[in-house]
């Protein structure tokens, strides 16, 4: 019982940062309609941008991860004017090629500042706290809350506010929302910039507990890429569901069966909703 | 007589000349010649992109993964189970076959952004399933001492220039079956495909089968490059079918030039040798060409071989209108002095005043 709670926190955390990080690709296949591979590439850019500032220049640790944030942001935003812009008219296909150029030039990037070695962030919250027997280390429980405020943050951002709603109604009307005055260039600006302010928030968050490397986001970019397939490409609540599932079937699998199956859990996932249903489970979504 | 008129034909002639004559230049250079061939295999794995993204306009990002199942079934079965080259390089091309036909049938229920997707997805599991069991692949130790092919006295494969011909031989086969597609019925059918699903199926185009073939015959090709990089390289580790494989692979098709003949070819040997020339600091080496595959999807989305298809059509459309401009010219001398020079003339402006003459 105790193992199981232990690991119920566990695959919570985990949750919490799957969520995080998938809710800005789902946002971003929402307005761009593009699967943006170069998302797992954003997570280790937020992840080692907010080291830099927490151990090389000795911010505090929510500053660090504010300040990542942010920069990544502009990151996004970039990423928006400079790759996908120009590509908003050609095929499908040359998105996702020029996204892999994007995410082997982060990867190249990051190796040559700060080398391909694993690195350990130091996080100054320590401690733990005691949970029916079960010793819940209080990193974890700051992931848990920060998500939920995060994810709270954004639910009313794109609920109530005018820029959020942009974003919704983009997603449900390209053109119609063009024809109200809605800038789909500004919207889509906007949106790459959330979903890497977002990720960086998650690899914050997360990074104490992992280690950080260069490619530390390809393993993630699966997995966030299974769980908005999951929950239907596009959909909001879908990632938020999918992400929680994944991450407590990927937590329980590797506890009671095998870390190789834990591993793979996201894998057979994804090969079984596309096989049986390929929209995911909140089909409203995005009609193609 | 008529294939010599033709440029296209005539190019990638050319280029496959240049390429089999390499072994003159390199004789001496051992690591060279091992350079090309590696490339060469890499093309012939390019070629099966080709069809399925080419042609057929799917992107599939499984490729890095066939290739590693061709190299490891060739690489394992002449070492642990002592097979002779030949039967496990033919037992690994009808593997892949089977599991690529298999994982078609699931990955062509999706379309479009779904189905690259779920073959990075497919790729993945294979690059796990190949970095993890080790009882079987040797996880990280990789494979050690792969056999060549036998040359049944005839020929010595441990040279490196019969290793050359040997690939630089399947190469060719690669190349005419792609030649064959694209001239057939077939390829019609693919292109229809990648030009509009909806209106191929509407016009009676089995899309589903068509686009399982493309799959299928795409992750046979991508067996064969494995299986031949095996015995090239002699040493096969997980990274034979690792992810950055498949993007390798799509970096070569896009600078040659997708669902071109002569594409792949080119772009595979231009891209190794700038590999080559990066090859100091390899792990930087995306640092530039992450910023060029973006720019050429950018400004040259159709590669090197699309541009100069491009300009041999427009050139020959000028051509022609020359032609019929010439001939009411001469029929009817009305004295039209006035009419444009070809060059200056634009070829909307070259229609109407032909039809104007007439």
């Amino acid at each position: 019982m105790t193992l199981f709670i232990q690991q119920l926190f566990n695959g919570l955390a985990l949750g919490g940062v799957y969520c995080l990080a998938a809710i800005g690709l789902t946002l971003v296949f929402g307005v761009l309609r593009i699967p943006n591979l170069a998302h797992g590439a954003l997570y280790m850019l937020g992840a080692y941008i907010t080291y830099f500032f927490l151990t090389t220049l000795g911010v505090p640790y929510i500053a660090a991860i504010g300040i990542a944030a942010l920069l990544l942001f502009v990151v996004g935003v970039g990423l928006e004017r400079l790759v996908f812009h120009p590509l908003r008219n050609s095929p499908h296909t040359h998105h996702m090629i020029a996204a892999v150029g994007a995410m082997f030039f982060f990867q190249a990037l990051a190796q040559a500042i700060w080398g391909a070695d694993f690195r350990r962030m130091k996080t100054p919250i320590t401690g733990g706290l005691d949970i029916l027997g079960a010793e819940i280390s209080a990193q974890r429980i700051v992931i848990i809350v920060t998500a939920v405020i995060v994810l709270a943050l954004l639910a009313w951002f794109i609920k109530r506010s005018i820029h959020g709603q942009t974003i919704e109604a983009i997603e449900q009307d390209r053109i119609g929302a063009s024809l109200v005055g809605i800038s789909p260039s500004m919207v889509s600006m906007l949106t790459l910039g959330l979903s890497a302010l977002l990720a960086t928030v998650a690899a914050g968050l997360v990074a104490p507990i992992n280690l950080l490397s260069p490619t530390m986001g390809d393993a993630l970019n699966l997995k966030v890429f299974a769980i908005i397939i999951l929950g239907g490409l596009g959909s909001l609540p879908g990632a938020i569901v999918g992400g929680f599932a994944l991450a407590l079937a990927e937590t329980m699998t590797a506890t009671y069966i095998s870390s190789a199956v834990g591993e793979a859990v996201a894998f057979i996932v994804l090969v079984a909703v596309l096989a049986i249903k390929p929209t995911g489970l909140f089909t409203k979504a995005v009609q193609r | 007589m008529n294939a010599l008129k033709n440029p296209r034909l005539l190019g990638t002639f050319a280029v496959v000349v240049l390429i089999g004559a390499a072994p003159a230049v390199f004789a001496g250079e051992n690591y060279a010649m091992r350079v090309i061939t590696v490339g060469m295999c890499a093309a012939i794995a390019v070629y099966g992109l080709n069809i399925i993204l080419g042609f057929t306009g799917q992107l599939s990002l499984a490729q890095g993964g066939f290739f590693g199942i061709g190299a490891y079934g060739v690489g394992l079965l002449t070492t642990d189970y002592d097979w002779s080259f030949w039967s496990a390089f033919f037992v690994s091309v009808i593997g892949t076959a089977v599991i690529g036909y298999l994982c078609g049938l699931i990955a062509l229920r999706t379309k479009d952004e779904y189905f690259a997707i779920f073959t990075m997805a497919i790729g993945f599991i294979i690059f796990l399933v190949i970095s993890r069991w080790e009882a079987v692949t040797h996880a990280h130790s990789g494979v050690n001492n792969v056999k060549f092919p036998e040359g049944a006295g005839i020929v010595d494969f441990s040279s490196p220039i019969a290793m050359f011909y040997l690939v630089f031989l399947v190469l060719l086969i690669c190349i005419y079956i792609t030649h064959a597609i694209r001239r057939s019925s077939v390829g019609r059918t693919l292109l229809t495909i990648r030009t509009s699903e909806d209106l191929a199926d509407a016009i009676g185009v089995r899309v589903g089968f068509s686009k399982q073939l493309a799959f299928a015959a795409s992750a046979v090709f991508g067996g064969i490059g494995g299986g031949l990089y095996a015995t090239v390289v002699g040493f096969i580790g997980p990274d034979a079918a690792s992810i950055d494989k498949t993007f390798e692979f799509l970096m070569f098709i896009l600078v040659g030039g997708m669902g071109t003949v002569a594409g792949p070819l080119l772009g595979s040997m231009i891209v190794t040798f700038l590999f080559e020339l990066f090859q100091d600091f390899q792990a930087y080496r995306f640092i530039v060409l992450g910023p060029i595959i973006v720019a050429l999807v950018i400004f040259a989305p159709r590669g090197i071989i699309g541009y100069l298809g491009e300009f041999i059509d427009r050139r020959n459309r000028r051509r022609r209108l020359a032609g019929m401009r010439r001939s009411p010219k001469e029929t009817g001398p009305d004295g039209r002095s006035a009419a444009p020079t070809a060059e200056t003339m634009t070829e909307s402006g070259a229609g109407t005043t032909s039809e104007e003459t007439k």
